[in-house]
């Protein structure tokens, strides 16, 4: 079991959604954060001053999924929220111990489908 | 904007021609018209305050939103006690010597046999409409200081300089002119305020933000480091509202329903504010290579402040080109207090009132239609109202500063006004967030607050 975050560009995210519904992903949840990578923020005017922004605003969208799922995910999150210009984000995959749905105490792989 | 009382209806008709008709005084229904028009600009310039709140609202962070929004809400109270208190009978105090007079104190003290009726102030409106349109005025010299100062004076502290600004220097100073003091017998003219009201307000507003100097972070190293405003939809708001409201505040300053003049008053308003936005848009995008939104509604304020003075003396032309000037001195002049003078202004609202206020002025002096403006006399004008703001202002804002400090501390500042002058944040209200010390966006709350908060529930 992994979780896969990915930290994409905001208007990317339905793209994101649609292409793990595709894959048969059930659900997610979604932060909104904000940070910077290499491109190191940018720079937006005020009243004729300039001013840089170090952290833009981007989505964190977290998935759990069976281990045999991963690669399948990691492709469709990296297929979809690609615009190929700077800033498209990344994509992180962590060991996951166990899930729980709370609901019927199911747990393991049978809590996530 | 002079008052005419009843005993000058013959001068009155000499000032504007198309009075003449009060020579033969106005008819029953002519005075109901023209009471109805001015109490409808009364609310008009009513209106002018919360677009003054809204756009101090949107130019400022987040977690000084309560606080603007409170200076305004106590101005316009406050002014309008004020005025019925002391304010009307100092600005219009009758016979005087031109310098300062006092028809009484209390609401009423210049209330004559008459007042009532068409014999007051040619027909144009009662004494209580005539109160409740000065007193709308009054505050405006207030409030336009409330937005220099912003995100850091102490609000007791701006309670009492608001409180003696617009109950003691802006009807003594307004008198010289609208009173019919010594300003206006040597023939100084200011239609609807670009000096009295407009650049009154200015110089209290160049005197408190230089005293406090500039918000923390505004300047990092010596250098600018702007700091955007919240909400540019609140800004925009704000200025559209003035802009409704100032067709109140000039086409009011006619004091009568006059066909003629009450309509070539609110197109020459129209056109110039339109100007000044256009001429904005365009300096601005010339020289910060970006068209800039609040440069823009800056703009319009500044072609409104301009042709205040002139409104209805300009010609048409005239009134554009005073606009056009506006919108590129507000431009220039933003830049100018931001990085050379580096008096932090967060509204600009010394460029729009004072440095507009000022061209508005002298520009009667080039435009008029009128030959008997004459741009020395305007310059003389313009000079004795910065001499006298400037030394009130000075004292004032000097003795406040002496007995109760100007500026909240440095942690409150981060912290925000709203937290530390009214426990109270404008947004998120409940303690699923707070709004965070930077530029206005959410984020838990931060540890001062959080600690706050966990003492004032264990107590």
């Amino acid at each position: 079991m992994k979780k896969v975050e990915a930290i994409i560009k905001p208007f990317k995210l339905d793209d994101a959604k649609e292409a793990l519904g595709e894959i048969g992903v059930q659900g997610m949840s979604v932060t909104e954060v904000k940070g910077f990578g290499r491109q190191k923020g940018h720079s937006e005017l005020y009243r004729g001053a300039e001013y840089v922004v170090d952290f833009l605003p981007k989505l964190k969208i977290e998935v759990v999924v069976p281990d045999e799922m991963v690669e399948k995910v990691t492709l469709a999150l990296a297929d979809s929220a690609r615009t190929g210009k700077i800033g498209d984000g990344k994509i992180f995959v962590i060991p996951v111990e166990d899930a729980i749905r709370i609901r019927t105490g199911e747990s393991g792989d049978t809590a996530l489908l | 904007m002079r008052r005419l009382l009843p005993g000058s209806v013959l001068a009155g008709a000499l000032l504007l021609p198309s009075l003449a008709l009060a020579e033969d005084g106005v008819t029953p229904g002519q005075f109901t018209a023209n009471n109805v028009w001015m109490m409808l600009c009364a609310g008009l310039v009513f209106i002018m305050h919360l677009g003054f709140a809204t756009l101090e609202s949107g130019l400022t962070r987040a977690k000084n939103t309560t606080n603007i929004l409170f200076k305004n809400t106590f101005i316009i109270s406050i002014g309008i006690l004020t005025y019925a208190l002391a304010g009307f009978a100092l600005m219009y105090p009758g016979e005087f010597n031109g310098w300062l007079g006092f028809a009484g104190l209390g609401l009423g003290a210049g209330y004559a046999e008459g007042a009532m009726t068409p014999a007051y102030a040619d027909g144009g409106y009662t004494y209580w409409t005539d109160f409740l349109f000065q007193a709308m005025f009054a505050a405006t010299a207030a409030t336009i200081v409330s937005g220099a100062v912003a995100e850091r004076i102490k609000l007791p502290s701006f309670m009492v300089f608001a409180t003696l600004f617009v109950g003691l220097v802006y009807p003594i100073v307004g008198s010289w002119k609208w009173g019919g003091g010594w300003l206006d017998a040597m023939g100084f003219y200011d239609f609807a305020g670009s000096t009295l009201v407009h650049s009154v307000g200015g110089w209290g507003a160049l005197v408190g933000a230089w005293m406090l100097g500039p918000r923390m972070g505004k300047y990092v190293k010596g250098k600018l480091a702007p700091i955007p405003g919240s909400n540019m939809p609140l800004a925009a708001v704000g200025v559209f509202l003035l802009w409704l409201g100032w067709f109140g505040f000039n086409g009011g300053s006619v004091l009568s329903a006059d066909p003629h003049l009450t309509s070539f008053t609110l197109v020459t308003t129209c056109l110039a504010a339109a100007a000044g936005c256009v001429a904005a848009i365009f300096g601005s995008w010339f020289v910060t290579s970006k068209p800039d939104l609040s440069m823009a509604l800056n703009g319009i304020l500044a072609g409104l402040v301009g042709i205040t003075a002139g409104a209805d003396t300009v010609s048409i032309t005239g009134s554009v080109l005073i606009g056009l000037v506006a919108g590129g001195l507000v431009v220039g002049s933003v830049i100018f207090f931001d990085r050379i003078v580096k008096i932090d202004d967060p509204v600009g609202a010394i460029s729009v009132h004072l440095v507009c206020g000022i061209w508005g002025t002298l520009a009667v002096g080039i435009f008029s239609t009128n030959p008997e403006h004459s741009f020395a006399t305007q310059l003389i004008g313009v000079a004795a109202y910065g001499v006298a703001t400037l030394a009130a202002a000075f004292a004032i804002f000097g003795g406040v500063k002496a007995v109760m400090g100007l500026r909240v501390s440095q942690e409150e500042e981060m912290e925000g006004l709203d937290y530390g002058e009214h426990g109270m944040h404008a947004y998120d209200l409940g303690l699923g967030g707070g709004i965070s010390p930077s530029h206005g966006e959410r984020a838990m709350p931060s540890p001062g607050m959080a600690t706050r908060l966990a003492t004032s529930e264990n107590a």
